[in-house]
């Protein structure tokens, strides 16, 4: 579904991803985790086009789309959840929605939104109530349903979720992992899913990449990365000693 | 029958960006943890982000088995000794043995791999097998062990020797399959024969054999003798011992687990790539071991890439059955000779036992090799003149073939000295 070799990207004089591989096969829940500064954000803004590469080969359902516009790269199936969520505080959570819409709107097909909403609401109650309530005064857990659902709203096959746990309260974090499986389920999406909270990502996700400073340094099955005693170490808090 | 079919039967390019993936993090791994890649890289001026391709991948520098021994006890660990589960030694068929450690993960792996083997060879969870490997510092008797267990099979870690016992064994637990070196499925067949046991009084239907290379003549005296599909596996400790590649029931040539091996064969002299087809020295990466990963490790052992595909429907490339070791290689009188050439020649002449012994002695200057051949009780007594003729046939035969006059000596059975593990083929007496 998507193929990554040799990635470069960085800001100004600085290299940020060095030649990073991976690839993920349509309908896998596949996570890369790493440290703050390892590249992660850096890897998706790239691959949604946010950012411009210095190198390399992105291949989107076997076409490249290296140098292609983040707004065509959405349009071809495959949208981001910002780090952050980036909604439009002042305005509403439907309007919030519907602004993910826009390419489904270019495509004149604003009946398909219209179910498309339902949907959204059928995954995520809580949004549904909040429909008229500004975005900016949700709680941290419905912001990320609402970054989700935004990002629904222009019918992808593709999701790249970008630390959809950050700053949230231990259960909101249980719950949005519970929802990216039923991404899989219900809506048939593959997933590109970039965390620190590296337990949480390998729980859910086939398979995994840890990314050290710009660069993959292991990749594996979840299972196999969970017994990794750098994984354990590193990313998962764990002493040797207890994880003997 | 595949035990990973989405693996073994993967589409090529899918495959290839999966082994570049992963060697890009074994080179990641390596360089940072690996004093002697690192010095190594270092000195070529290789980082590891300059291999971007599969065929960059050929400007890497060759591990050669001196390296390992240079390294010893754990010196090309990639891991603190505390992240090992387990410690095998090479079984040092020449030299010095080299050491080698699994993490939890490399052993799991290593099971896999060994059940995908065992799986080819025709073993599913209803077989009963008897490993008749050593178990010990040898990687054979455990590697297959966990395979056979991963599938579900009864295993039965009878270890090597003794084999009136292997038989009892064999026969009072309904063995269905057996793992061994052919040499010792060939001491297991004879002994059965010569107590009297009827075929029919055993369950055997599968032979997975290897740790040394056997002839076509020697599966089929195998699989006849013991009514059994006998199939060919190979593998090294330093890679990870049993399960980097395996025949199916084709048997045609070993398919390569290449998702986790990259493998190449090169001109032993030039160290230039063999064309497919062609013989030369096998080398090997590992793409996936956590604990000992190896980079372009130089085999020694002689083998080619076989071109085509298998009928099986696995897209794992295959190697030819290894036809010897680069260091078995003699040169006698100038001539380079492989025990295999002369072994493959013998099993063609009717009357020879698939038991032979090269011996190299050096007679002033001159190298002097006698072939002892066993023959059968048909020919060997009271016919001085069909001994003579037959000696004379496999003299001149050699002499065709290897460009080399030797001597040949016809044995009477069984005085080649059997062995349980690997069999001792050449005995050098010349003092280098």
């Amino acid at each position: 579904m998507l193929r990554i070799k040799n990635l470069e990207a960085g800001y100004g004089p600085l290299k940020v991803l060095r030649k990073v591989s991976l690839h993920i096969d349509p309908g896998e829940i596949v996570t890369v985790i790493g440290a703050n500064g390892a590249g992660k954000t850096t890897l998706l803004k790239t691959v949604s086009g946010l950012l411009a590469s210095w190198g390399g080969e992105i291949f989107f359902e076997k076409k490249t789309i290296r140098k292609v516009p983040a707004e065509r790269i959405v349009s071809l199936g495959c949208s981001l959840v910002p780090e952050g969520r980036q909604l439009f505080a002042p305005m509403t959570v439907r309007e919030n929605l519907i602004l993910g819409a826009c390419v489904q709107y270019r495509r004149r097909r604003h009946e398909e939104v219209d179910e498309d909403m339902e949907r959204v609401f059928g995954l995520f109650p809580r949004l549904k109530e909040r429909e008229a309530q500004l975005a900016g005064t949700l709680s941290g857990g419905e912001q990320q349903m609402l970054a989700i659902g935004r990002a629904l709203l222009s019918r992808p096959r593709m999701l790249l979720l970008d630390e959809p746990s950050m700053g949230l309260a231990p259960r909101m974090v249980r719950e949005i992992f519970t929802h990216i499986v039923h991404l899989r389920r219900e809506f048939g999406l593959t997933i590109l899913l970039v965390e620190q909270n590296a337990r949480g990502a390998l729980a859910i996700a086939d398979r995994g990449y840890v990314l050290e400073t710009g660069r993959m340094v292991l990749q594996g099955p979840s299972e196999e990365l969970l017994l990794n005693k750098n994984v354990q170490r590193a990313y998962l808090g764990w002493s040797s000693e207890e994880s003997a | 029958m595949f035990w990973e079919a989405d693996r073994e039967c993967m589409d090529r390019e899918e495959l290839e960006q999966l082994q570049f993936e992963r060697l890009q993090s074994t080179l990641n791994r390596i360089y940072s943890h690996v004093p002697f890649y690192r010095k190594k890289f270092d000195s070529l001026g290789i980082l590891p982000e300059d291999i971007g391709s599969l065929t960059d991948f050929s400007r890497l520098p060759f591990t050669a088995k001196e390296d390992l021994r240079e390294s010893y006890p754990y010196g090309f660990f990639a891991v603190p000794l505390r992240e090992v589960v387990r410690i095998h030694a090479s079984s040092g068929t020449t030299g010095a043995s080299t050491v080698v450690g699994y993490t939890r993960n490399d052993v799991r792996i290593w099971s896999n791999l060994t059940a995908r083997i065992l799986t080819m060879g025709g073993v599913t969870k209803d077989d009963v097998v008897q490993i008749a490997f050593g178990y010990g510092l040898f990687t054979g008797g455990f590697g297959l062990h966990y395979g056979a267990e991963r599938i579900g099979a009864s295993v039965i870690p009878a270890s090597s020797g003794n084999t009136l016992r292997q038989i009892k064994i064999m026969k009072d637990f309904k063995t269905t399959a057996l793992i061994a070196t052919p040499s010792y499925a060939m001491l297991v067949a004879e002994t059965i024969r010569e107590e009297g046991i009827p075929l029919a009084a055993l369950s055997l239907k599968y032979g997975l054999f290897g740790a040394e290379p056997w002839s076509e003549r020697t599966r089929r005296e195998i699989q006849e003798n013991l009514g059994i599909i006998a199939t060919d596996n190979y593998g090294l400790s330093e890679i990870i011992g049993p399960g980097v590649s395996g025949e199916c029931r084709e048997q045609d040539g070993l398919h390569i687990n290449e998702d986790h091996f990259l493998v190449e064969v090169v001109d032993p002299e030039t160290l230039r790539p063999m064309p497919e087809g062609e013989t030369g020295e096998l080398v090997i990466t590992s793409l996936t071991k956590e604990a000992f990963p190896m980079i372009r490790y130089r085999t020694r052992d002689l083998t080619s890439m076989l071109p085509g595909h298998c009928p099986c429907g696995r897209t794992l490339r295959r190697m030819a059955r290894v036809r010897g070791r680069t260091d078995d290689m003699l040169i006698i009188k100038g001539v380079n000779v492989f025990p295999s050439q002369i072994e493959s020649l013998l099993f063609e002449i009717e009357g020879t036992e698939p038991h032979y012994q090269i011996v190299i002695e050096r007679k002033g200057a001159l190298d002097d090799v006698t072939v002892l051949v066993e023959v059968g009780e048909t020919i060997f007594f009271d016919q001085m003149r069909r001994q003579r003729d037959m000696m004379e046939h496999i003299r001149k035969r050699l002499a065709q073939e290897l460009g080399i006059s030797v001597e040949v000596k016809l044995v009477e059975k069984k005085t080649i000295a059997r062995t349980e593990g690997k069999a001792q083929r050449v005995i050098d007496k010349r003092t280098m």
